[in-house]
């Protein structure tokens, strides 16, 4: 290896390549990356919103290590810590504000790059395991925002938890013993918080971040899926952009956009807007009557009222029972896209399961509408 | 050799000051978060009483107010020397309650409403007791707690 | 013939435990049967269910006499013991009779007092009767009623204190009734107005004074005027402790001013307000005292009024800072706390006008500016912050801004 020209300065970033590489032998990951390339096209906008939710997660972990500092877990204190950050830590207010709004939006966000992929079909071979580790993200997340929304241990949250964890009630046999698991007991109390806590702030990270680091392996190994109608096209007409620096440095700018926009959110609606609301309120008190409307959270919303709407008994099944039956056949019917759609393994359109996406989307924006309205 | 600032260059000092600055408007608030408030630890639903039995033994009264969550409490050194803490809050009309060494009573000056050291009220127009509190000696320290059935 | 033996005591258990199911109450004697069946809506066997001589196992031959086992009015009457209905002015000394009894009254109830006729002799109502012979005033049946007597802890009693104003101005209230007496009858309607009445009637504050809380009620009279502030001060203890050791009392007792009242009111008690203190035409103490006549009495009316009125100003200050810091979106339960402080340090200034005296005022007032001060400054900081938190946003945009600005750049010039 011939050593570098004497005369010319090394600039950082080369003085610190030649020291990874002489231990590591870099060399070669460093030109893979380096030839890694980002399709343009009408939609590649939409490559944006994988990296715009790892963004938003990221935040998630950060400004919930910061919490942790002050949180404590438990009936006696859960609620009078979350007060003391609002109030007396210096920036807590920020640090809290932050947390609460990148959850909702990296929540929102993950829908936007799931209907995405799915609209563009990108869960098509060779990508099913990318589909896969992606909706057990989506399903992780969802649990990462059940699990703390109880954390602060106010009335709006003991409400919505008890009735959230009283509908697993409904499945047979195992529905009684796993509400028993998942509570820590019959009732919501701090056994709970304790329970909530540890899936919060230990399993759900560890877990997401086996499956995330799963599946940012998967998009870096494959690439991004090109359009379908890109079919057949001659290599030389595919228009792309290296992805680094060209693509990372548009998604960092996008990045810095959305830090903005949550500061700005994280400030001016402290406590939430609309019906996307979390003010600390009242501590819980279980023997205080619930309040008149209690709701979960919006990104379940669309489950509960359509839960709400089912009558008592349906043939001979439970409503309640039939709502979880029709969510679990419909969920896995979601998950196995990949493999049901025939179509888009021959890299062809599939106008049929597109219809069936946008019903999903139509039925879950008018459910969760609903559930508002009809409050 | 002609030192020419570049527009490139200039782009990219300008980015890693401008960089620094923004790294420097995160990390202000996250340092100063992580250093903790003069008022300690969050109040549970135990309080620590900032005086010990000496102060109530020095006081006229014999009795000290304390604040307990969004309550006002009431701890009172009996002629026994037991340590009695009730809520001082009047069941009448909310006034802050006072203890009457000389009658060995809780007394409300708003109304002469009167409670005994359990919090039962004896005379006048409080409607109901008040709630009693537990309280523990650690050493020179008094613990206040909420009682538990 | 021991079958029919058998069946015959069979019917007859057969019929007393039929009839004893149908019978309402085991006393149920011919009297009530006979009175239930020929009286009107509300007349004595109706309401005698909820009598408590009825529950004590009494009968109506206990206060009537006669012999409850006859079923003929007549026979009733010829028997022996009956008393009947006593004449109106006959009725004291009628239940007396037992009430007055206390080797009997300690069979039936060892508390109950049993000076109820004695009080009732030095009553207005009493004399009136024995001496005037006047048929109109209240009897033991006028309040207690004669047969739904209830103890005064029932709310469905007449003698309930939420019921007995209305039990009182059935005589006091009707100016056509009153008429002769030359005494208002518009006590009802002041006292449904007044702080008392609002907080009894309204809110069922039982610890609130009802008619007989202050006239007493056997021995029913107006308070005199010199004990009036001992009658008053049951309850506002601190006031007239204060007021008996105030220049005012021996100055009231020497002009016969029936001291609280004088200034409160009797039965139109309102709410006092700090604006009810001072030297100007229309304000209290402009009763008595001259504005101009250089006296010390002046001068601590006027410190007094001002005092209280500098206390006011520091808790509304503060309170409307609060409220503004509140609207912003700040934490400000701490601050609420203080305020409720500084609420009660108000209360006790107020009380300490009685003495009537500016240097019993001041430090109470002086403390409660302070703290009041406090808050003010607390709620100052809230605000400072919450206007700091967009400060500091804005600089954060600033450098976000530029910082994009400049990635935007550099991405433009690498395509």
């Amino acid at each position: 290896m011939q050593g570098p020209d004497p005369r010319k300065k090394q600039s950082l970033p080369q003085r610190l390549y030649r020291w990874a590489d002489t231990r590591f032998s870099i060399g070669d990951l460093v030109d893979y990356m380096s030839h890694k390339t980002v399709p343009i096209h009408g939609h590649s906008i939409f490559y944006y919103l994988g990296g715009l939710t790892l963004f938003l997660f990221l935040i998630q972990v950060g400004t919930g290590i910061l919490l942790l500092m002050y949180y404590r877990p438990g009936a006696d204190s859960a609620y009078e810590s979350v007060r003391f950050i609002v109030s007396e830590v210096s920036f807590g207010w920020l640090i809290r504000s932050l947390h609460s709004w990148s959850a909702n939006l990296m929540i929102f966000v993950a829908f936007l790059h799931m209907f995405t992929v799915f609209f563009t079909q990108a869960y098509r071979k060779p990508r099913e395991m990318t589909w896969f580790t992606g909706m057990a993200l989506l399903g992780l997340g969802m649990a990462f925002g059940f699990s703390g929304y109880l954390l602060p241990w106010n009335e709006l949250s003991f409400f919505a938890t008890r009735v959230g964890t009283g509908m697993v009630h409904a499945l047979p046999f195992v529905g009684d013993y796993l509400m028993q698991v998942l509570r820590g007991g019959d009732e919501v109390t701090g056994a709970t918080i304790g329970r909530f806590f540890g899936l919060h702030v230990a399993i759900l990270p560890a877990v997401f971040t086996l499956v995330i680091a799963v599946h940012l392996l998967f998009v870096q190994r494959q690439g991004m899926s090109e359009p379908i109608d890109w079919e057949g096209k001659p290599q030389g007409e595919k228009k792309t952009i290296k992805f680094f620096p060209n693509f990372l440095y548009r998604d960092l700018l996008l990045w810095l956009l959305a830090l903005n926009v949550l500061a700005l959110l994280a400030v001016f609606f402290p406590d939430g807007i609309g019906v996307v609301h979390w003010p600390l309120g009242q501590k819980a008190d279980p023997f205080t009557p619930p309040p008149p409307v209690i709701r979960p959270e919006w990104y379940f919303m669309f489950a509960f009222q359509a839960l709400k709407f089912l009558p008592a008994h349906l043939l001979f099944i439970e409503g309640e029972l039939f709502g979880i039956i029709f969510f679990g056949l419909g969920g896995l019917i979601w998950l196995m896209i990949p493999f049901l759609d025939k179509n888009s393994n021959l890299n062809r359109r599939s106008p049929v399961f597109m219809w069936f996406g946008v019903l999903v989307v139509a039925f879950i924006v008018v459910m969760t509408i609903l559930g508002y309205l009809l409050e | 050799m002609e030192r020419i600032v570049s527009r490139r260059t200039f782009l990219d000092r300008f980015i890693a000051v401008i960089g620094v600055a923004f790294a420097a408007s995160v990390l202000y608030p996250i340092v100063k978060y992580l250093i903790p408030p003069k008022s300690g630890e969050a109040a549970a639903s135990q309080v620590k009483l900032p005086f010990g039995r000496a102060e109530l033994e020095a006081d006229p009264r014999k009795s000290r107010t304390f604040r307990f969550g969004r309550q006002l409490g009431i701890i009172v050194l009996t002629s026994s020397g037991e340590l009695k803490a009730v809520s001082a809050v009047c069941t009448h009309l909310d006034c802050t309650v006072q203890y009457r060494p000389d009658m060995s009573l809780l007394w409300c000056a708003c109304h002469n409403g009167k409670y005994d050291l359990n919090g039962k009220n004896v005379s006048g127009p409080p409607p109901r007791p008040l709630e009693r509190f537990a309280v523990n000696e650690v050493g020179s320290d008094i613990f206040v707690s909420k009682e538990t059935a | 013939m021991k079958t029919i033996l058998l069946v015959f005591t069979e019917l007859l258990l057969l019929w007393a435990g039929i009839t004893g199911s149908v019978v309402p109450a085991p006393s149920q004697s011919n009297c009530v049967k006979c009175h239930f069946d020929n009286e009107e809506e509300n007349g004595p066997a109706h309401q005698i269910g909820r009598d408590i001589h009825q529950q004590s196992g009494l009968g109506c031959p206990d206060c009537h006499g006669g012999n409850s086992a006859l079923d003929d009015m007549d026979a009733v009457r010829a028997s022996s013991g009956y008393r009947g209905v006593p004449d109106r002015l006959e009725i004291p000394v009628f239940c007396s009779r037992c009430h007055s009894d206390a080797r009997y009254m300690h069979e039936h109830n060892p508390s109950l007092s049993v000076d109820q006729l004695e009080k009732y002799q030095t009553s207005v109502h009493g004399m009136r009767l024995a001496q005037k012979k006047d048929r109109k005033v209240a009897t033991c049946v006028s309040c207690h009623t004669a047969h739904s007597i209830g103890s005064a802890k029932l709310p469905y009693s007449s003698t309930y204190p939420p019921n007995l104003p209305i039990t009182c101005g059935h005589c006091h209230a009707d100016k056509a009734y009153m008429a002769e007496y030359g005494i208002p009858t518009d006590q009802l309607e002041k006292y449904t107005r007044s702080v008392h009445g609002i907080a009894l009637l309204e809110r069922g504050d039982l610890g609130a004074p009802a008619c007989n809380d202050c006239h007493g009620n056997h021995g029913a009279a107006p308070p005199g005027i010199a004990s009036l502030d001992a009658v008053c001060g049951l309850c506002h203890a601190i006031e007239s402790r204060l007021f008996d050791g105030s220049p005012h009392r021996p100055a009231f007792v020497a002009q016969g001013l029936p001291m609280c009242e004088t200034c409160h009111g009797n039965h139109e008690i309102a709410k006092p307000s700090d604006s009810l203190i001072g030297l100007a035409e229309g304000q209290l103490c402009a009763t008595c005292h001259a504005a101009d006549d250089q006296s010390k009495a002046s001068a601590d009316i006027l410190k007094v009024s001002a005092g209280l009125r500098s206390l006011s100003i520091a808790t509304d200050s503060a309170a409307h800072m609060l409220r503004m810091a509140g609207a912003k979106g700040m934490m400000i339960t701490d601050e609420e706390f203080m305020l409720k402080e500084v609420g009660q340090i108000r209360v006790q200034a107020r009380s300490t006008v009685h003495a009537f005296a500016a240097d019993s005022l001041t430090p109470k007032v002086e403390e409660g500016i302070t703290k009041a001060e406090d808050v003010r400054k607390r709620a100052v900081k809230l605000i400072e912050e919450y206007d700091f938190r967009r400060f500091g946003l804005g600089i954060a945009s600033i450098f976000i801004t530029l910082l994009a600005l400049g990635l935007y750049l550099k991405i433009r010039r690498l395509v």
